[in-house]
């Protein structure tokens, strides 16, 4: 094929380039897709309650995923750390997954049972006044706002159609589950359950 | 323990991305080849072959890669075909040197065992009174408390609302050796119930007994009527005199120690909501954490703090 002719049709010149660049996903990505190691969940792995699933949503709202990673990589200068890196099958529910991609706090992939309920509503509230050096920002209004539970079931019901296994009694207890709680209680929740499926962690 | 990515793929997906990716690297390699223009040389003349295109006045030249250019591609065709020989890459194969995310996260973690672990093991056999004395052992359990500990109890130890002081000598489970090493290895859970139900007026008159336990400004009367509520509720817990019980973790209600006091706050109001919403005090297993060879140094620094 003539080079001119590709350059000149930009319709044509778009076909090729993606296919070009697909072939990279396909080696890379797509056998992802059917691999047990990444589509089964580790064992003991269930869907989030639905507190801690609104937890989850108020971590995305607050863009905790911007300074938090939860990806422990296989380094021992973070094991040592975190805890037991990080494998595919604890993600397969997460959707999105909220790996993130910098810290500037710590990663948070196992931070579930490390500091007690009492310290992280503390933590939240003021930083400093539990870690003075801390740069993280307060988050007060997380003890004001409530939760009306009114999407809970909604978001549980997008959540199982792609695949995560929530049952019709859990999604209609949902509302009743979260309504009138606090953020804070929520998202407390949801860190506390954090990277607590792996017994063998550390 | 466990694998990152499995062990194996299935052999369609392994041969999918073998011929993928040699496909793909036989493809650089004949369009490298395939649109070399060896036969065109740069003229010195000023003749030179143009492909036609001109944008104000400049026309673009035709002319061959530089040799350089062209060597450098060919050594990242070859670069990428030694890589897949010697790491895994091309599905199933592993490399020849058999390397692994896995692989070398355990020869980091057995080199570290074999470097720093004959160090804590040492230490774990001295009794705690005595290794509190070393201070080369103290500089290191200090490093790990300031990674673990410091974050609730403080850098300085002291603790904060809610979070007990450990350079004094109160201590909810015991001060001793054994103590300090099972709260450590095993956390602690401290529950302190509700008594909303007793009503205001009585909340009241108990607030002002517990105060005046410990010598702290009260209402007499009402501490009066408050003792009786004590006696009936309270002593089970914090003991007869108020004096608590550390086998359950139960404060000692005499030594003017307030752990839910914020700061600023007034004693009485403190008490008060405590008795009034309960405590859960939560202190997390640390065993797992950091392994019961440093558990018995920090407990050397724990103890040292406050002997």
């Amino acid at each position: 094929m003539k080079h001119e002719i590709v350059e000149k049709n930009v319709g044509l010149l778009s076909v090729l380039i993606l296919v070009v660049i697909s072939f990279g996903g396909l080696a890379e990505i797509v056998p992802l897709f059917f691999q047990d190691k990444t589509t089964e969940p580790v064992e003991g792995l269930k869907p989030l309650s639905a507190l801690e699933l609104e937890g989850r949503d108020i971590y995305i709202r607050e863009g905790c995923v911007g300074c938090h990673s939860q990806m422990i990589r296989p380094f021992r200068a973070e094991t040592e750390r975190y805890g037991h890196y990080s494998v595919a099958g604890e993600f397969v529910y997460d959707h999105p997954f909220l790996w993130g991609s910098k810290r500037t706090g710590p990663d948070l992939a196992r931070v579930g049972g490390r500091y007690s309920d009492d310290w992280h509503r503390a933590h939240l509230y003021n930083p400093r006044d539990v870690v003075p050096e801390s740069k993280m920002p307060d988050y007060p209004w997380l003890f004001e706002n409530t939760l009306s539970g009114e999407d809970t079931p909604s978001k549980m019901r997008a959540l199982r159609s792609v695949g995560v296994p929530y049952t019709d009694e859990q999604i209609t207890g949902a509302t009743q589950a979260v309504r009138g709680q606090q953020e804070i209680t929520a998202l407390v929740a949801y860190l506390q359950q954090l990277g607590t499926v792996l017994k063998d962690a550390r | 323990m466990n694998n990152l990515w499995g062990d194996s793929l299935s052999s369609f997906w392994s041969i999918w991305i073998i011929v993928i990716t040699l496909g793909t690297i036989v493809f650089c390699w004949w369009l490298l080849f395939a649109n070399r223009k060896t036969d065109k040389q740069p003229s010195v003349d000023g003749e030179v072959e143009t492909t036609g295109h001109t944008a104000d006045g400049i026309d673009e030249y035709d002319n061959p890669l530089p040799r350089w250019w062209f060597m450098l591609y060919v050594g990242t065709v070859i670069f990428s075909v030694a890589y897949l020989l010697l790491y895994p890459g091309l599905g199933n194969f592993q490399g020849v040197l058999g390397w692994s995310q896995e692989g070398q996260w355990d020869e980091e973690i057995a080199y570290a065992q074999e470097q720093y672990a004959p160090i804590f093991a040492k230490y774990s056999e001295v009794p705690v009174p005595e290794l509190a004395q070393n201070g080369d052992a103290m500089q290191v359990a200090e490093r790990i408390y300031l990674n673990n500990c410091a974050v609730c109890h403080g850098s300085n130890a002291q603790g904060g609302y809610g979070f007990p002081n450990l350079t004094d000598d109160a201590w909810l489970y015991g001060g001793e050796p054994e103590n300090i090493i099972t709260t450590l290895n095993n956390g602690r859970n401290g529950l302190m119930p509700a008594w909303q139900q007793l009503g205001d007026s009585n909340l009241e008159n108990v607030t002002d007994y517990v105060l005046s336990l410990s010598g702290e400004e009260h209402d007499a009367d009402k501490a009066s009527q408050g003792e009786a509520i004590f006696v009936s509720a309270c002593v089970a817990c914090h003991g007869p005199d108020g004096n608590g019980n550390q086998a359950i973790g139960a404060p000692s209600l005499t030594d003017n120690i307030w752990l839910y006091r914020r700061p600023g706050q007034e004693t009485h109001a403190a008490v008060l909501e405590t008795l009034r919403n309960g405590r859960n005090g939560h202190m997390p297993a640390q065993a797992a954490y950091i392994g019961e060879d440093k558990v018995h140094l920090v407990a050397a620094y724990i103890y040292s703090l406050s002997n």
